[in-house]
């Protein structure tokens, strides 16, 4: 369980760091390093060059900007789960954060970090995908900003360009109505990689009925994937209306088998989960007063 | 690569390769074996330390990444050689261990939860040791420890700091004033840590 040997460096700015990395094809990226040190120490990645842009100015800090909260890519997740920001304007990461990991990994890990890892299970990548955040990588051509469904390719597999970084991170801020959020995770242990999670985000009008709903579900294919549940806008959500809608939704579903999980059952729970997330979603965004 | 790393306290400098873990090198160049190499891949919690007061796995962080921060052992938690802090004291009352191998690991995650909290509930303990693995204890006796130091520690005196004046003092005159004073914080503090579990 020792790495391989590689080069450490750590330059002082991102002009800097995109320089070492477009130099080395085999440089890699490292911040918390809470996914790439075991995969190092296991030899299933054999960098080079190390490229640490934990310390790099302005790549870290949360803040709300344009109808948006944007986090910079070095925020330790622990900061996001503390922030008020956070918890006020993005009530879906507030509820995913604690399944990040355990606390001494959050204490380290980044955001951004989770997303360039791309794991299909991870939490922030379902997040970024189900409220269709905007990805912004930096390299020495400039900046990029991307949709998730461009810029999750496969498991740990993104689009972030070759001698390039993820800097930020930009969720849409749902304004003006009430909101509720839901999500709900299987593992085998706690905090252990998720066969299914889903996410949910709803909105309702003042005469209760939903009028803007989100749903994602990770775990399940080789990426986190946004459902279309525009069925459920106007209505009332009942039971009914919800299986009806997730079963619609979810029915070509890509999913993968593994020793844990067959993907038929990975299909059934991504349904209920997904069902169970909008049903919370929906209940908390009702029993808010009206505002 | 030449590291200089703050820990414990005091500044120390090591010759290491980049790949060397904060762990490994905490082990074999400083000799502190508080910190136990487990499954050295981030998933047992048996090599914890603090970073900056946080705990972290010092297995997925290589010696070069943690310069210019303070790092904190187990073996920096006692108050004196040979006397245990109130939290290691009291795993030992409550049989929090028996193997021993994940306690370092168990009391550093559960100190810094006590730094932050003074009253946690026990969902917060079970929350805060969630990345350790206990293969004895089933885990009960632990949460028990960290209850029963979180109790002893709220009934316990409040320190009376380095803000109050030292009677006799260059610059202070001991009076009636001052006395009233170191009692009124006593007090407070007392107040103050005696609301009891949440």
């Amino acid at each position: 369980m020792k790495p391989a040997p590689f080069d450490y460096v750590r330059p002082q700015n991102l002009a800097e760091a995109c320089a070492i990395l477009s130099a080395n094809e085999d440089a890699r990226v490292i911040a918390g390093g809470q996914t790439l040190v075991p995969m190092l120490a296991m030899r299933l990645a054999r960098p080079a060059v190390l490229v640490d842009v934990l310390r790099l100015p302005g790549l870290s800090g949360i803040r709300v900007e344009e109808g948006a909260l944007v986090i910079g890519a070095t925020t330790r997740q622990v900061e996001a789960e503390r922030s008020p920001d956070v918890v006020r304007h993005l009530p879906l990461l507030a509820a995913a954060l604690p399944w990040v990991g355990h606390p001494p990994t959050r204490n380290r890990g980044t955001v951004g970090g989770s997303l360039a890892n791309a794991d299909p299970s991870a939490e922030i990548p379902l997040v970024a995908v189900t409220l269709d955040a905007e990805i912004v990588t930096e390299d020495e051509g400039g900046m990029l900003a991307m949709s998730p469904d461009d810029f999750f390719i496969g498991p740990m597999l993104t689009a972030v360009p070759m001698g390039g970084l993820v800097t930020q991170v930009r969720f849409p801020i749902w304004q003006g109505g009430r909101i509720g959020v839901g999500f709900h995770e299987v593992s085998a242990r706690r905090s252990d990689f998720a066969f299914v999670s889903a996410a949910a985000q709803v909105e309702v009008g003042a005469d209760g009925a939903c009028t803007r709903v989100a749903l994602g579900i990770g775990g399940v294919g080789d990426r986190p994937v946004r459902l279309d549940v525009g069925s459920l806008i106007g209505m009332r959500i009942d039971e009914t209306v919800l299986e009806e809608a997730v079963e619609a939704a979810a029915g070509g579903l890509d999913a993968t088998s593994d020793l844990h999980a067959s993907a038929e059952y990975r299909r059934r729970v991504a349904r209920l989960l997904g069902a169970r997330a909008l049903a919370d979603a929906y209940a908390e965004a009702l029993a808010k007063e009206h505002g | 690569m030449k590291v200089a790393l703050r820990i414990n306290g005091t500044l120390r400098e090591a010759e290491v390769e980049p790949r060397k873990t904060l762990l490994d090198t905490l082990r074999e160049n400083f000799h502190l074996t508080g910190a136990h190499a487990g499954c050295e891949h981030g998933v047992c919690g048996a090599c914890t330390v603090l970073v900056d007061g946080a705990p972290m796995r010092s297995c997925l962080m290589f010696a070069v990444q943690a310069d210019g921060y303070e790092i904190t052992t187990i073996e920096g938690l006692a108050p004196a050689p040979g006397e245990l802090s109130v939290l290691q004291d009291a795993f030992c009352e409550t049989h929090g261990l028996q193997c021993g191998f994940c306690t370092p690991g168990m009391i550093l995650s559960s100190h810094a939860l006590l730094e932050r909290e003074g009253s946690p509930s026990r969902q917060e303990i079970v929350e805060a040791i969630s990345g350790n693995i206990c293969r004895c204890t089933g885990y009960g006796q632990i949460i028990e420890a960290v209850e029963f130091a979180a109790e002893r520690l709220r009934k316990a005196n409040a320190p009376r700091g380095s803000a109050l004046p030292h009677v006799g003092a260059p610059g202070t005159e001991p009076s009636a004033q001052d006395d009233a004073a170191i009692e009124h914080g006593i007090l407070e503090a007392a107040t103050a840590h005696d609301g009891g579990p949440k």
